[in-house]
């Protein structure tokens, strides 16, 4: 087992100012249970979950509450034992509105455990992913994408590196960050089931060298594994713990464009999600509960709480001192990539690893004013697009020329927007611009 | 010969020369079409809106001609053309009945809560796609302006933070309605006077929380209606195949949002070429 | 009624909620310090005339941009800075002795036809000091070429006049060919030897900045004072002042190697005219320059040919090319936009292509 600084590095990025120090320090702490969740049917990505309780019902914590809504979908579980109180619509972070099922706890908590697997390393690697997706494991790096079906490669794409990222580029957060210091036993046994499943050769796990800690930490567990596994220091830079860039810094492939990391041979993993995979294959715990960093300038005690999914955003603020001053916005997620909220009265779900707190002081608004072609974006843009045509062509209403620049490329990761001067909402553009072809698509696909 | 002399019997030579290539280029290699393609486009308004579902008047036309499609289509040309394109063609005029665009929301920001400050472009499919819009009410008009600016007539205006359409402009083109994240935006006949302008729904209480304005569910309306309002769940619905003339329903809606317009003609405006 | 508002509403927007703090006026407060150094040396060389030229165009810029934006019912502009910048810019590339009501003449063209009408910063094609001045050369070429007498001539008279006669003649007496670049175009029509500049007293005025040009253009170290901190602090980078000056050196190099008679030394070119004045503050204006390093070399190089055709050709009409080489450019830069943008993240090499 070595210890590896990465060969390279992608091209573009910034480095923000991190200000991690507010929470880096505070082990996870497990919020007290809350008197009652609203557990939602969409945390992840795909269908939504389709509720398989009743009004009325009683659930034990782990027990199944909803199954998966198709193939690219995952089962949601009770993340405490209580009363089905209600069906009902909730607000989401990313502002659209899914079902959800309220739980009113119960005092005595009871849990149904799902079957284990101790022997795993005998067991198929179709019987753990079948495992996995019960379990409802999806990725907890942000995006939610069920983990199964990651799992499954097709066999056309044989893969030989896994890669697990601990990278945590997004300022403000440290929920991996502290999962590392805190688990990283449990995180690497993970990690070998993962392996295990994709008949890999290679394992890297992959943090930026401003978490010297968590370095040392996971080469400490990593030392004695077998076979081609290393821990690669990888160079600060936002967006380092992005697939496609992380896969590159690590080995230099390039994910091709429109493709997926299976393509160059690689899996992407959160070291989250591989606790989340040990947590399901060894305990017999569904994913029902994650570690969620609570910070800001505008709360009151920062912290790394553990909380069940379900637990509303303004049960974390509570637990966290409550607002200190004034929060002109509360960001689920990392300021670059997060979503703002309207309320507090907002669920957690799988995915989100932060809620953050800003005062107005750390708001700096988008303006309407016009490029100024000062090719800021262009030098920051991790896919090597042009943010700065992309947004002219958008905002005229060019969606086709946009499309022929690379829109459909852009990963919405906020490099260029954080280094306009003219402020532009460049991200936003993307947004509208890429849905603006989403529709165009499906228009397309309707007419014969 | 001097320069002048030079000079303008060349390009004189050449402007003669391309005009006869132009006029034998018209003769020998003109495309035939039909003559009655041209005269129909001539009757139909010329504003190009693709209301009709053609690309532009030309197209409807040549539609019509060869296609045997329905004269009655376009919305600014209204009635009158219809009818005369139906009897240039010697077919019968199916009847046509001029509508315009409404905006079913009245919850300008004097009555309507805004649940958080937007920041970003204004544009409602924009705002609607963060966090779900800075609107209290999920199903009221967020005001942005996107359906004025793809009114092609200017037709809409953004007062309070609503839109508002002018019944005199519109043309029923259609485009507002398709730019709406919402949906918000209906055509409806022209000759309709009583509407309700709310589109949520939520139950009453939900609504009064972020509206002063909107539909309570309280069905007062239908019971005065004689069925030309009906209920869609909470919210009340005009049915505008049906005549609404009863002035209670406006009186005694608790919500004032159901209002009644000054007469519109039933003649649509005439299109600036 | 309108139900009760909570009190602090929340601010909901895309991502993302951070920002590095950077803004364009900032940028162009940057600008106009690094323009200082060479403010502050026109001030000593020209005196008033340089105070009342610089102060009449940025005023004039300001009150154009203003009124135009009014008249086109658009919000103010004028926080942004560029107005004032363009009226620097502007005066700095204006003859001492500039009639007032010319100066205000240019200023009016450069920000509201050649910006204000394109839609205002950001819209422009070309950069519009540049457009001020092209309109004011061709409008009042007289007045654009007159250079006051100074000592200066009896010093280049001395340098060249042991030559012949005739060049001295036409030293001392001609005001129109009183610039450096104005003498050697005047020498080279008349088939004169050219005047080689190689006093090393001449050349510290040349760095210094005691000739005869527009009050801008002539102090070679006040303008790369300005331009270091420029560079400094990051608001140009060095592709599109190193491409154009480079190109200038090789080719006026290489012409000399070939022609030492009927060329200046490249020392001699690098220096004068407005060459670094527009490599380090006009070529590298954002809006009118393109987007990638590769895009900036070339359209560096290109301004750079240009500038020394329009220079040496023996036949042309002007001794001086940097405007008229940067607004061609200019008109070249979305072409360079796309024939030069990045290759997009995951495209196989082979087959990159925009």
């Amino acid at each position: 087992m070595a210890t590896i600084p990465s060969p390279h590095t992608f091209r573009g990025g910034i480095h923000p100012a991190y200000n991690k120090a507010l929470a880096a320090a505070e082990p996870i702490r497990e919020l007290p249970l809350p008197a009652r969740l609203t557990v939602p049917m969409s945390q992840h990505l795909g269908a939504p979950a389709k509720p398989a309780v009743k009004v009325g019902d009683t659930v034990a914590g782990g027990q199944l509450i909803a199954e998966a809504g198709g193939f690219i979908s995952a089962p949601v579980h009770a993340p405490a034992a209580g009363k089905v109180v209600a069906l009902e619509e909730t607000l989401t972070a990313s502002g659209r509105s899914c079902a959800a099922v309220v739980i009113e706890t119960a005092s005595e908590q009871v849990w149904q455990p799902l079957p284990t697997f101790p022997e795993w390393r005998f067991t198929t690697a179709k019987q753990l992913i079948d495992h996995i997706g019960t379990a409802g494991v999806v990725g907890m790096g942000g995006a939610g994408f069920p983990t199964r079906v990651k799992l499954s490669p097709p066999s056309d794409k044989p893969i030989d590196t896994v890669i697990l990222n601990g990278a945590e580029c997004e300022p403000y957060l440290t929920a991996d960050h502290r999962m590392m210091l805190e688990h990283a036993a449990e995180i690497r046994i993970g990690a070998e089931i993962i392996r295990h499943i994709l008949g890999a050769r290679t394992l890297r796990v992959a943090i930026e060298d401003n978490k010297p800690d968590a370095i040392a930490a996971m080469e400490k567990v990593f030392q004695d594994m077998d076979g081609d596994v290393a821990v690669t220091v990888l160079h600060t830079s936002y967006p380092q713990g992005s697939e496609k860039q992380q896969i590159f810094s690590v080995t230099g492939r390039e994910v091709p464009r429109g493709g997926l990391p299976m393509d160059v041979g690689c899996v992407v993993e959160n070291v989250s999600t591989a606790f989340a995979v040990f947590d399901a294959v060894v305990n017999g715990r569904p994913l029902v509960r994650r570690v969620i960093t609570v910070t800001g300038d505008a709360i009151a005690q920062p912290a790394n709480l553990l909380a069940p999914c379900g637990t509303l955003y303004s049960d974390l603020v509570a637990a966290c001192g409550g607002v200190a001053g004034r929060a002109a916005k509360v960001i689920s997620g990392g300021p670059m990539m997060g979503f703002a909220v309207s309320s507090l009265a907002v669920p957690t779900g799988k995915t989100a690893s932060g809620l953050l707190l800003l005062s107005p002081k750390k708001i700096t608004g988008f303006t309407s004013q016009a490029c100024i072609a000062c090719g800021r974006c262009v030098d920051a843009c991790p896919m090597r697009l042009s943010p700065a045509e992309l947004s002219q062509c958008i905002e005229a209403d060019d969606i086709d020329g946009a499309e022929q620049i690379a829109l459909m490329d852009c990963i919405e990761c906020g490099s260029c927007a954080f280094v306009c001067p003219a402020r532009r909402p460049l991200v936003h553009h993307m947004r509208r611009g890429k849905a603006a072809v989403m529709a165009r698509r499906a228009a397309a696909k309707k007419t014969p | 010969m001097d320069p002048i002399t030079t000079s303008t019997l060349c390009v004189g030579g050449i402007g003669l020369a391309s005009a006869a290539a132009l006029a034998v280029a018209e003769k020998y290699l003109s495309v035939p079409q039909d003559p009655r393609i041209g005269k129909v486009t001539e009757i139909l308004p010329g504003a190009n809106c693709g209301g009709c579902g053609y690309a532009g008047c030309a197209d409807y036309a040549r539609a019509i001609v060869v296609d045997n499609a329905e004269c009655n289509l376009c919305a600014p040309g209204g009635a009158a053309c219809a009818q005369a394109i139906a009897s240039f063609l010697g077919r019968a005029a199916a009847a046509m009945e001029r509508r315009v665009a409404i905006v079913l929301c009245c919850g300008d920001d004097t009555e309507a809560l805004r649940r958080a400050a937007y920041n970003g472009i204004a544009d409602c499919a924009a705002a609607q796609a963060t966090a779900g819009g800075d609107k209290g009410c999920t199903y009221g008009c967020l005001g942005y302006g996107s359906c004025a600016r793809v009114c092609p007539v200017n037709a809409i205006r953004i007062a309070n933070g609503i839109a508002k359409v002018d019944k005199a402009l519109c043309i029923a083109c259609g485009k507002c309605v398709a730019a709406c994240p919402r949906k918000l935006i209906k055509l409806v006949p022209a000759a309709a006077e009583i509407h309700v302008l709310c589109s949520s729904k939520d139950k009453g209480p939900a609504v009064k929380k972020v509206c002063g304005t909107g539909c309570i569910g309280c069905r007062i309306c239908t019971k005065l209606a004689d069925g030309a309002i009906n209920m869609d769940g909470f919210l009340a619905v005009v049915d505008y195949a049906k005549p609404l003339t009863n002035e209670e329903t406006v009186a005694k809606c608790p919500g004032h949002c159901i209002r009644k317009d000054p007469p519109a003609s039933v003649q649509p405006p005439t299109p600036r070429s | 009624m309108k139900p009760e508002a909570p009190s602090d509403l929340l601010i909901i927007s895309s991502s993302p909620h951070a920002h590095c703090g950077e803004s364009v006026t900032r940028i162009m407060l940057d600008v106009v310090i690094a323009l200082m150094p060479a403010f502050a040396m026109s001030l000593w060389l020209f005196q008033w005339q340089a105070l009342r030229l610089a102060g009449v165009c940025v005023a004039a810029c300001l009150l154009t941009e203003w009124l135009c934006r009014r008249a086109m019912r658009r919000a103010s502009s004028l926080s942004d800075g560029s107005a004032v910048i363009t009226g620097l810019l502007l005066a700095f590339n204006l003859p001492p002795a500039l009639p007032t009501w010319m100066a205000v003449a240019g200023s009016v063209f450069a920000i509201a036809v050649a910006k204000q009408v394109f839609g205002g910063l950001g819209y422009n094609p070309f950069n519009p000091a540049l457009a001020g001045r092209a309109f004011m050369l061709i409008s009042f070429t007289g007045a654009m070429t007159t250079w006051s007498r100074s000592p200066w001539i009896q010093k280049v008279a001395y340098a060249a006049g042991s030559a012949t006669t005739q060049a001295t003649e036409t030293a001392v007496d001609a005001l129109t060919a009183a610039t450096p670049l104005g003498f050697a175009k005047e020498a080279l029509k008349a088939g004169a030897p050219m005047p080689l500049f190689s006093d090393l007293g001449l050349l510290k005025d040349f760095f210094l900045g005691n000739v005869n040009g527009c009050i801008g253009e002539t102090s070679a170290a006040a303008l790369l004072l300005g331009a270091a901190y420029l560079l400094i602090r990051r608001v140009i980078t060095w592709h599109i002042p190193v491409a154009y000056l480079a190109t200038v050196l090789v080719y006026a190099a290489i012409l000399h190697l070939v022609m030492p008679g009927a060329s200046l030394p490249p020392h001699v070119h690098l220096l004068s005219g407005g060459l670094l004045l527009g490599a380090f503050f006009m070529a590298t204006d954002m809006v009118t320059s393109p987007l990638t390093r590769r895009g900036m070399l070339v359209f560096g190089v290109g301004c750079g040919v240009i500038t020394m055709l329009i220079r040496t050709v023996k036949t042309g009409a002007y001794p001086e090319g940097v405007s008229f080489a940067i607004l061609i450019m200019n008109a070249f830069t979305p072409l360079i936009n796309r024939a030069t943008r990045n290759r997009v993240f995951g495209t196989k090499k082979e087959s990159a292509r925009s």
